[in-house]
């Protein structure tokens, strides 16, 4: 499927691998993406708080140029997108007035929001239209062995009703089916729906790392082998400051942290380092034994 | 009628025993209550279990309890609901052994324990003074005259009064305190019913001193800029009230309205963000970062402050530079959309940013046009439907 592919900010600054790693798995899941590098970055909840109107038209951009492709439909690979986007969305749909005025802003440019853009997030995309069955055919290498906690990031999981989650939609139950889909063992532990702290980093660093450095440390209690996040900025606080946040909450830590996408790619058979993975702080090749945990039943 | 299995968490602090979970099952209608459970309970079974609770119809806000992970008020949450709340993020019934039914196959069991974050008097009774009244008198509840007191009543405008409708809503019942995942690593945090109660103020135009509450809320290390913006509060509420987007308005009114730079970052952090992407219209995050601390322009790196918190930085920065993670070319000049359209971006930032006064869209006052979309805490009936485009009231 053809698809308007909006990457973010940080997965092509400072989580390279996670772009990197999504154009190296879509061609194997038949994705074709167009990417919006056009559009302007979605705010992240901080142009929100700065000026809902700004943050409200530059994502109306982001929608009209997604509409103006021939993609099925738009797709993101960062929970803080897709937090922050299905926010503005909500109110751009929500009032046909309010919609008009933004789109005033956009008319110089011959773009116009049309309500109703569907924007998900890769996980989302992969189950729900992908297909957890046609993933786990296309399985080469199962994750055997390997034990993998989930994290989802905030802005994939809360507002429940803004994120369209329920009993026909359970998204906050998505990563442990696509584990299993994938042959590995889900951990549950007490930081999945939790926050990695990241959003007041510059603003109280010990509270932000110690949300870290504990979800990191509750994984590691269940006996994880690793965490997958679909969010680069949970992994900047979970991989990136994790040497830091191992000093905040006193205690070793050495967790590798995988994006959606890296995990995904593993178990379609390709290598760590094509993944970008010997790009990680934490190492994913130095503590999970690649060799036989992950490629035992292929 | 369906059977359920109430889970509820018994504790004394007075007689030395560890806190402990006791099962009691009911039959009733799915569409009854989880407190008329615990009160059938309490006539039946056992009247020693401790809950507190008066009016029955949601507008005390005494019961607030966790059922099955999730905080709510008891009388407003029905049997079938709370049992269906056993998974994820809590509302979905798919089966999974490892939750909180311990593998049993029904998914009649509703585990009932205390509110997070607050101290357990007795089985599900929490100390509401200890954390959630001390935190609401942190932010002097109570409207600050201006002098001198008008002969007759004070006139404010409508969309003033619109404004702070939703922070009114809040019934006190310490929900959004029980999930607070700051105040979880950082219990000094004012949190989110406090300062949606201080918002309450802060937007009244008859509060004498909206300035000055902003400022301490600002400088507080445990104030506004504490929120770590997970959303929790938001979906923990019975009312509505979204304390999370009530301290964005404050820090949106405390940055831009008064210009508060506060000594921990909050405000600069945020200057910061909005001109980069307006210089770039994607995120540097290499410049963000010193800019947070130095101040909002190309030389707030270097800054001491900027300096201090770069050296600190280094355990995470070095291997990351090695590791190939960080680029220095990135790291220098950063990464910008094509020229044209990031001079459309900054033709927005004109026409938007810059314009007085800001406008909002609240949906909680304006309602959904779509019914299809209409949340379950919608506005009543009463609510005012014609400020479609309320212009943030400002002071």
């Amino acid at each position: 499927m053809k698809v308007a592919y909006w990457p973010g900010c940080v997965s092509r600054g400072f989580t390279p691998e996670l772009h990197g790693s999504m154009a190296k798995v879509a061609p194997l899941l038949d994705i074709e993406l167009i990417e919006l590098d056009r559009a302007a970055c979605c705010g992240a909840g901080v142009i929100q708080e700065h000026n809902q109107e700004l943050a409200d038209t530059l994502n109306a951009r982001t929608f009209a140029l997604a509409q103006q492709t021939d993609g099925e439909l738009m797709m993101n690979i960062c929970s803080t997108c897709q937090g922050a986007q299905s926010e503005c969305q909500e109110r751009l749909d929500a009032n046909t007035e309010y919609r008009d005025h933004v789109n005033t802003h956009l008319l110089d440019e011959g773009l116009k929001y049309e309500k109703g853009i569907t924007n998900k997030n890769f996980l989302w995309l992969l189950v729900e239209d992908f297909g957890l069955d046609e993933l786990r055919s296309r399985v080469k290498r199962p994750l055997t062995d390997l034990r993998v906690g989930p994290f989802y990031g905030c802005y994939l999981v809360r507002p429940v009703e803004r994120l369209g989650i329920d009993e026909e939609h359970p998204r906050d139950r998505y990563m442990q089916q696509l584990i299993e889909a994938l042959g590995g063992t889900v951990v549950d532990y007490a930081g999945v729906y939790k926050c990695c702290g990241f959003p007041i980093i510059t603003m109280n660093k010990e509270a932000s790392l110690k949300q870290a450095g504990r979800h990191l440390g509750d994984a590691i209690d269940a006996e994880a082998d690793c965490l997958v996040v679909p969010c680069p900025l949970c992994h900047l606080n979970l991989d990136l400051q994790q040497p830091i946040a191992s000093k905040v909450v006193g205690r070793e830590l050495g967790l590798p942290v995988l994006h959606l996408p890296q995990l995904i790619g593993l178990a379609l058979g390709l290598s760590p380092k094509e993944l970008g993975m010997n790009k990680h702080v934490v190492r994913p090749t130095a503590v999970i034994d690649w060799s036989t945990s992950v490629v035992a039943a292929a | 009628m369906p059977e359920y299995t109430l889970r509820i968490r018994r504790y004394d602090p007075q007689s030395g025993d560890a806190a402990y979970w006791e099962d009691h099952t009911v039959d009733m209608g799915p569409k009854q209550s989880v407190l008329d459970a615990i009160l059938k309970i309490k006539d039946d079974t056992d009247g020693s279990i401790g809950i507190r609770c008066s009016c029955q119809q949601a507008i005390c806000g005494s019961c607030g309890v966790r059922m099955n992970g999730k905080p709510g008020l008891a009388c407003n949450t029905h049997l079938d609901e709370a049992a269906d709340r056993a998974h994820g993020v809590g509302w979905n019934p798919e089966p999974d052994a490892d939750a909180e039914t311990d593998g049993e196959a029904d998914g009649n069991v509703i585990a009932v324990e205390p509110m997070g974050n607050i101290p357990v008097i007795r089985d599900l009774i929490v100390d509401m003074d200890a954390v959630h009244w001390k935190k609401i008198q942190r932010v002097t509840p109570w409207l600050i005259n201006k002098e001198p007191v008008p002969e007759r009543e004070y006139i404010v405008p409508h969309e003033n009064m619109v404004d702070v409708t939703q922070t009114m809503a809040c019934i006190q019942c310490g929900a959004c305190v029980s999930d607070c995942l700051s105040m979880e690593v950082d219990p000094g945090f004012i949190g989110p019913a406090a300062l949606a109660k201080a918002y309450r103020f802060v937007g009244d135009p008859r509060d004498a001193e909206p300035e000055e509450r902003l400022k301490d809320l600002a400088e507080d290390e445990h104030g506004i800029y504490d929120c770590t913006h997970c959303f929790s509060c938001i979906d923990a509420c019975p009312k509505g009230v979204d304390p999370m987007s009530q301290i964005m308005r404050l820090r949106r009114r405390a940055g831009d309205d008064y210009k508060i730079n506060d000594r921990n970052n909050g405000n600069r952090h945020e200057r910061s963000f909005v001109t980069l992407i307006e210089d770039y219209g994607l995120l540097h995050e290499a410049e963000l970062l010193p800019r947070s601390y130095g101040g909002d322009s190309w030389f707030g790196k270097f800054h001491p402050s900027a300096a201090v918190e770069l050296l600190s930085s280094l355990p995470s920065a070095i291997p990351a530079v090695i590791r190939g993670k960080l680029s220095l070319k990135l790291a220098i000049f950063g990464h910008k959309i094509p020229k044209r359209d990031l001079k459309q971006v900054q033709e927005i930032y004109k026409e938007v940013d810059g314009r007085e006064p800001r406008v909002e869209l609240n949906l909680y006052v304006t309602g959904y046009e779509d019914e299809e979309q209409v949340p379950a805490h919608a506005p009543h009936d009463d609510e005012p439907d014609d400020h479609i485009l309320d212009k943030e009231a400002q002071s």
